[in-house]
Formats: C-alpha cells, structure tokens, sequence
C-alpha cells in the first residue's frame, strides 16, 4: 500500500472528513440559511461554509486532476455568472499546487452537493468560502507530488520542493515534472490535513497580484493570467445554457398565467397547431401558492424550432380564470406604494432601540423625516432563463444555467418522480445571473415537458417578456426615517421604519415582516451612534413573487440610510464627509448581536464583527481620491457620497454628477473605494466593482416594474430600462483598501451595488437642489 | 427553401422566409455564437453583419438575408478588425458573464471598418444600441479606442 511521509503518524485517522468537509446537519442549516434560528437553537453554531448544506470539501481528489501530459484539470463547481469563478478559484488552487497557469484547464462540475460541497452560488459567498478549502485541496496534492518524487529518488520528502509545473530534489539537480509524477502520485493516500502546510504569501505568483486595466492603466500585462473562458467568449464558442445542441431537440415557449396565482380558464389552440413546426400544446396545471421554485403553470407550445414555437404560442387563444388569484389579480403598485407610505406614518414592530426616542424627538433642536420609495425591479440576466431536459423513463439529465445546482437537481428530481441520484444536472456558463438563476423554475418547466417525451431532449426558452413579466421581484420598499438633532446639528435621535413584503412569502403563508436575514442587510446592522436609536418593521403584504436581487434588501436599506444621512447634514449645515464620519463615530468593532442581528451573512461574529474603523476608512478613502474638499465643480454639477456594508465587505462611493438643462444626468466620474479583506483576483474585484456601479446606476435613473391589477406593465427592453453606454460614468475609479492584518475575506459581486443609488442621488441634489426620494428618477429632473 | 451565405458558405435552409435569421442561426445551422436577448432589436445580442453592415438578427427575417453576406461572431478570428477587437478584449478583461459580447465585438467592429479612428463621443454612440447587464461599458469603450490604436501601429 503507497502511504506519504515517512512515519506511521501520516496513516489517514481524518481521511473521512477530508471528503465530506464540515456537512452540518441540514436542518438547523435551512433554518440558519433562512435566520430562523438563533445560536441558541444548536449545540454546536456553524458559521461560514461550514454551516451551508453540503458544508465544504477540501479533497484534492474532488477537484485536481493531473494527467500524463502535465495537464492539471481543476473541477469548479460554483455558478460562473460573471464574476469570474471559473478563473479565480482555479488560480487559487494553481498558485497553491504550483501550477503553471498555461497549463491548467477548468472542468465544470455537475450538480453534486455530497461529493463537491455547497454550490448554491448567491450571497457573494464562492471566494470567502472556497478560498481555504481550494488551498489545503491544492497543498495535499503538491503534497503528494512530492511524495511520488521523494519515492521515485528514495529521499525524505523534505528534500523536495515543488517549483513552477515540477518537483526538484533540493540537494542534486534532478527534477520530474508534474505529468511525469501523476501516475505515482494519484496511488497515494491523500495526507491528512493536518500535515499540510501552504506557502507563504511571498511564493504566492497569482493570489493578490494586481494584474490587467487598473484605473486606465495595464498592469502586469504580458504575466497576467488569461482568464479561462476569455478566449471562448471573444469567439463565440463559449456555451451557456441557451447554446446546447442535442440531437432530436424540442423547443418550447410557454404562455404563462399573466396574475400570479390565476389558472386557465380555457384554451384555443387550433391556430397554434396550424403554425409550421408546431408539434403540440401541452397544459401546464400551477402549482399554486406558496410560488416557491414552483413554474407557473400555462400553456407549453412545443416546436421544433424556437420561432415556431413564439409564433405558435402568440396564436393562441386564452381565457385566464382570475379567481384564484385573489388580492393579487388587484394589485397595483402606485396604490400600494400609498398605501405603505401612510402606513409607515405609525409605529409597527420594533425590531431594535436604544434609547428614548420619543424623548429625543420631543426634545430636539430640530427634526428632518423624509420617506423614500424603491420599486420591484427585475434582474434581467441578459441571457433569460432557458433549460434543457431529456426524461430518460428512470433516469433524466437536465443542461441548464443556474445558481443553485442542488436545488435544481431536486427539482426536476421531484417533477419526474425519480430519485435524487437518477437526475445529472450539467452546469453551464450562465449569461448572467443576478438572482434570478437561483430559482429552477425554468428547469422544473422543462422536465415537466420532457417527461411527455421520453427519450427526446426539451428545451424551454424565455423571452425577454417572460423574464421580465414572471421575474421574482425585487420587493418594493417605503422607508421612512426621522431624526432629531441637537442646535449643534448633532443627532440625538433616529427612527426608521422600514416595509417591504418579504422573499419568506414565497415559500410559506405570508410573514408580512422582514425576516432577520432580511433585516440584517442594513437594516438592524445600521451602524451609526446615535444616543437614542429605534428601527421598526411594519406589516407589508407580498403580491406578487418576490425574490433575491443582486445585494437584495441592502439596496433600499442603503438608498433610504445614506440619503438621509445627507439630508441631515443639509439641515444640520454641514459637509456631507464630515457628518457622516461623524455619525459613524469612533473606529471599534461591534458584535451583530449587539443591533438584534444574529445573521451577519452566516459569518461568525467574532470574525467578522462590524468594523467602523472600516467604513471610515472607505469614506475617508473615496472621497480624497475624488478631491471632495474641492467639492465646487461648477453649474449644474456636484459630488455625492454614500457608504455601506453588505457582505461582510465595505463599500464607499463618491459620483460626481452634472445635470443638464434637459434633465439628463451626466456622470463625469465615480471614486469607488472598496474594503473586501484580501482582494484574490483583483483584476476581476475591480470589474465587480465597475459593473455593480452600472447596474446601480440604473436602479437609480431608470428601471421599475410597475403593477396594475396584478399585470407587470414592463416587459422587455424598451420599457423596462437599464443601463446603456451612455448612462455609464466617463471613468471609474476602484480602490481596494487594505482592511488591515486581520481582515477576514468579504463578499465581491454584491457589495458593490448598494451605495451606488444613494450617492449618484445625493449628487443629483448637489447638482440641482432636487432631493429624489422616489425611485426611479426618471423624468423627475426634466 | 432559403439559401443563405454564412460566414463563407453556402446553407440551403428548409425554414419560413419570415424566421428570424437570429433562430434560423442558432436553431438551424447551430451557430450559436449570436445570442437572443430581447427579441425587439433594443439590446443588441444578435448583431451579426449583413454585407458588412451591424445588423439586428432577431428583426431581420430569414429571406431578407438572401443574396446578402451573413457574418457571425464565429467569422471574427478569421477577420483583420475582428481579431484586434477580439485581442483588445482579451487584454483589458473586458467581459464578465460574456453572453453580449459576441454582440458587442461585432458591433465594434463594424464602426471600427467604418470609422478607424472614432473619439469617445462615436465609441459611445456607435455602441449604445448594445446592452450589457454585467456593465462592462467602460472597458468596452476603451478596447475599441484600443482597437483602433492597434490598426495605427499595423
Ligand atoms: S435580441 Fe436582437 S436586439 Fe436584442
Ligand atoms: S458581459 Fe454579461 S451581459 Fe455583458
């Protein structure tokens, strides 16, 4: 038997838990997932990946493959959406094995919790959780290769040491490379965690390297490491969902009910059938309340070519029963945004105080109330929803782009009747996800069809309609907050309330309150020290599905604090910079618990408490590189800031703004400063952060799904607007802030996004006088 | 029967003449380079060139494109303009998830084929009719003005 190392100690006694990671038990992990259950609910508190379902895996078995050639093959099995996973786990675990990175090719992983780990892929988690077990899976198989090598020399293997692609003997020149040590090596027991040491951050060649445009600049240029779809993407040969070929193939497009909850009442489909290519309707029975991942129900037009499909399915004639669609078949959104702004005029549960608020507000020198106002939105991934899926009689496989492999896997599992193990989910390059891609909606869509058609693989597109018209929405949101200041325009005093249906109302009666993991985005976690604090939630009804958005409740939280926050300075008289450091006060570090949040984004609290010497320094650092004490920038145009925290990561940012006559908002320039801890991929961190601040832009100038009785009135591009070139700041600047020694690694793809809206509206007010507090802006300015 | 000129060579397609070319593309002769994103002509996924010209498949029915030189994304590594494009992209990470960039190298390309030297302002107008939902404007921007500057040298 091949062993490694020289001594008996090395026999593999944790050789079970190397594979399945830290596998927590699955129910305390939905609950913690979902901010159910507090610390007191387990014996033992997991936090981090640790505490996900599946927990994580650390074998380098699982995710490194070397073959004969020298080829290193490593497995990644997280969602690649554009944040660039694929590419920055890889080089982690290349620069950790010792890999030369013209040599490692990335394989996509199927859908396999138990073998790889967590793969739900949303809460900007894949890099902070994958980061440590991507290492040691790296070091046991360098490990490992320098075990095969000492063997080959018969030399202790700390004689060894590995080099770019090839293990070297220390005390002679002779070398072998990686390919020629692969056989050997993979005959070894993998080493026990606790033999593995990683390499000092001065051997590291790919992790942190600052590489490729840096604020207008190349950096690194001719060593930095391609990323690994690149070349595909430029060509046109990468492959999404929508772009897998089957033989044999079925294309569906599916009329869905236009009211959440509505059925159909009848169905004319001779017209339909009469459209060239058209092969049959199927009815889809909903699956009523609550939606979950649940599809919508409707009628499936099935093709054999997408066109003959959308045709077919706008010939068809249908009568929806409303009916069962109750409240929601009323609802519309202007009424409702009333309805909630009257409602946040009275108190409703409180969720957090210090402090006596009614005494501070009574007492104080001068009050500012001001309610802002959030609409649903839709994330709109540029490639919509699509899924492949061939029924097989006992087995199925499913092709599709989305987040949440495992609960995709369950899905089409459930639909088909077939067990968990029968069901192969192919994860492919997904065209944006932003949310929407965590729901298998659109997967369970085509297995319910396939399962029509044994053998024969179905597709089953969206339309650009579809996606927008059966989004799972971004909640709406009135916050309405209310301070008191004292006659030095200090702030004595705060109150918010906040109301938004909750995600909970898609998968459970209606809790008509935040739940804590919603709370916890900013809300309860509002970090500024004020003498008398009170947060409070009242009731909000869901009417329609509602869903994670890229930064999810972070987004109002921050809209609504940050342009407050400015709206205190005016009224207190002061700089913007210096009231809201000022508001943040002394750097020190606070436990979550300490704000009534026992969430803090499934990280221990210890670890990653909220840091305010953090999000000075970010504010601090934003505004010098946006020369904010020269703030006068002429006519029509001035600066805006905004800060926050979301992710475990730390976010400010400063826009600086011009409003022309007509109305159009011009954005000169953006000064992003970003606190993320270690910054793995810099490269790819600064692209997160250039793309989140368009994205935010658009949230802040343009897009809303609106409602009227029930019916989303927007449903592709020309009405529901985002971001094109020319709403793009001229330049934009990031700067990653060191967080200190001790800074624990934060989330990258979603914490960008939050400031972005209150600080380009701050601008707009320093631009024109015009305080937005209804988004989005749109003709507001004209 | 249709008869279309892809990227070279000569298809005999078995499809309506007012299939889209977009689905007549990615469904018929599985090129699937040219992606479908709105299906209105507003986001620009589906550009491909008509004799050259940036052009919106998902409006452009199959039997207008008879007669007429088809180019897709897939023809792009084998063009001039195309592969500095393409190079430019590479150098300043210009994609994030990818899906609209096929759309936005030809795009690019065919204003670069027009106007080899264009100013922000024409990078700018040229590529608004292009989406991207990742926001990678501003790279995109500068790998045009990039490309341009690398035909300069040539
Ligand atoms: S798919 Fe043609 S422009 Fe959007
Ligand atoms: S790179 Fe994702 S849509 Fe443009």
């Amino acid at each position: 038997m091949s062993r490694i190392g020289n001594s008996v100690m090395l026999a593999n006694v944790s050789r079970r838990h190397f594979l399945r990671g830290l596998a927590a038990g699955s129910a305390f992990v939905m609950a913690a997932r979902w901010g159910l259950a507090t610390a007191a609910d387990s014996a033992e508190v997991k936090y981090g990946a640790a505490a996900m379902p599946g927990g994580w895996v650390d074998n380098p078995n699982v995710f490194i493959r070397i073959d004969a050639d020298g080829t290193v093959t490593i497995t990644n099995h997280r969602a690649e959406m554009g944040q660039g996973i694929r590419t920055s786990l890889a080089l982690v675990a290349a620069d950790e094995l010792g890999a030369d990175w013209d040599r490692v090719k990335v394989e996509q992983a199927d859908a396999n919790q138990d073998k790889y780990g967590n793969q739900n892929t949303d809460g900007s988690r894949s890099m902070r959780h994958w980061y440590e077990p991507m290492r040691r899976a790296a070091a046991g198989a360098r490990l490992m290769l320098e075990q095969a090598a000492a063997d080959q020399w018969g030399v202790p293997v700390d004689e060894v040491e590995t080099r770019v692609h090839e293990v070297v003997h220390k005390n002679s020149d002779r070398s072998l490379g990686f390919g020629e040590l692969a056989a050997a090596a993979r005959e070894l027991e993998v080493p026990d965690r606790d033999q593995l040491t990683l390499k000092p951050d001065s051997q590291l060649r790919y992790i942190g390297r600052e590489t490729g445009l840096v604020n207008g600049d190349l950096t690194n240029r001719d060593t930095r490491p391609p990323a690994i779809d690149g070349e595909d993407v430029v060509t046109g040969k990468a492959r999404f969902g929508a772009d897998v070929q089957m033989d044999n193939m079925l294309y569906a497009v599916i009329a869905r009910p236009p009211v959440l909850g509505a059925t159909i009442k009848s169905v004319d489909d001779s017209a339909t059938l009469g459209v060239r290519g058209v092969v049959k309707t199927i009815t889809l029975e909903g699956t009523g309340m609550p939606a979950a991942f649940s599809p919508l129900g409707g009628v499936a037009v099935v093709a054999e070519n997408t066109w003959a499909a959308i045709k077919g399915r706008d010939a068809l004639e249908i009568e929806w029963n409303m009916e069962p669609a109750g409240d929601n078949a009323r609802y519309t959104s202007n009424d409702y945004r009333q309805m909630l702004e009257e409602r946040a005029e009275s108190a409703g549960k409180v969720v957090r105080e210090s402090g006596d608020i009614e005494k501070a507000l009574k007492e104080a020198n001068k009050t500012v109330t001001a309610t802002y106002y959030m609409p649903h939105m839709a994330q709109a991934p540029m490639e919509p929803p699509v899924a492949i899926v061939q029924f097989n009689g006992d087995t199925a496989e499913a092709w599709a782009p989305v987040q949440h492999p495992r609960a995709t896997r369950q899905g089409v599992a459930g639909a088909l009747g077939l067990d968990l193990e029968k069901v192969t989910v192919h994860q492919t390059l997904l065209g944006g996800g932003f949310g929407r891609k965590s729901k298998p909606d659109f997967v369970i869509e085509a297995a319910r069809l396939a399962s029509q058609f044994k053998g024969r693989p179905v597709r089953v597109q969206w339309t650009r309609e579809d996606d927008i018209h059966h989004a799972y929405f971004h909640a709406v949101s009135v916050d309405r907050l209310e301070a008191a200041l004292d006659s030095d325009g200090k702030a004595t005093g705060w109150l918010h309330r906040t109301l938004s249906p909750s995600i909970g109302s898609l998968f459970a009666e209606d809790p008509k309150h935040k739940a804590d993991f919603e709370l916890g985005m900013g809300f309860n976690t509002m970090p500024f020290d004020i003498p008398a604090i009170r947060l409070e939630n009242p009731e909000a009804a869901a009417h329609t599905r509602i869903g994670w958005f890229r930064a999810v409740y972070n987004l109002p939280h921050a809209w609504a604090i940050q342009s407050f926050a400015a709206e205190m300075a005016e009224a207190a008289g002061r700089d913007h910079r210096d009231y809201l450091l000022e508001l943040l006060g002394e750097p020190r570090k606070i436990n979550p618990s300490e704000f009534k949040d026992g969430w803090n984004y499934g990280e221990n609290p210890e670890v990653y408490p909220i840091d305010i010497g953090r999000m000075r320094a970010v504010v601090e650092r934003a505004t010098r590189e946006a020369n904010w004490d020269n703030k006068d920038r002429g006519e029509r145009r001035g600066l805006g800031l905004a800060m926050h925290h979301s992710f475990v990561s730390y976010t400010a940012i400063v826009m600086d703004v011009e409003v022309d006559d007509a109305g159009e908002v011009i954005i000169h320039r953006a000064d992003i400063a970003f606190d993320c801890g270690r910054a793995v991929n810099p490269e790819r961190v600064r692209s997160q952060m250039e793309g989140a601040c368009v994205m935010g832009i658009g949230i802040a100038l343009q897009s809303e799904v609106s409602f009227r009785d029930g019916k989303a009135e927007q449903d592709n591009f020309d009405r529901y607007l985002i971001p094109r070139m020319e709403n793009a700041p001229r330049e934009v600047h990031v700067h990653l802030v060191d967080g200190g020694e001790d800074a624990p690694m934060g989330g990258v793809g979603e914490p960008g996004l939050p400031p972005v809206a209150p600080a380009l509206c701050n601008a707009i007010y320093a631009a024109t006088g015009k305080r937005i507090r209804r988004l989005p802006v749109a003709d507001q300015l004209g | 029967m249709i008869n279309l000129t892809i990227n070279g060579q000569e298809h005999e397609l078995d499809v309506p003449g007012d299939m889209p070319l977009l689905w007549a593309l990615r469904d018929v002769v599985k090129l699937t380079g040219t992606k479908f994103g709105c299906g209105i002509a507003q986001c620009g996924a589906c550009t491909v060139h008509l004799d050259g010209e940036a052009t919106r498949s998902c409006v452009t029915p199959v039997a207008s494109a008879e007669g007429k030189a088809v180019t897709t994304i897939e023809a792009m590594a084998d063009d001039d303009v195309g592969q500095r494009v393409q190079q430019a992209w590479l150098e300043l990470g210009v994609a994030q998830c990818g899906y609209c960039q096929g759309g936005q190298i030809m795009t690019a390309t065919a204003l670069l084929k027009e106007n080899s030297n264009p100013d922000g302002a024409e990078i700018r107008d040229a590529m608004n009719g292009n989406l991207c939902r990742c926001g990678t404007y501003n790279r995109i921007e500068a790998a045009v003005a990039r490309a341009a500057g690398m035909e300069d040298k040539s």
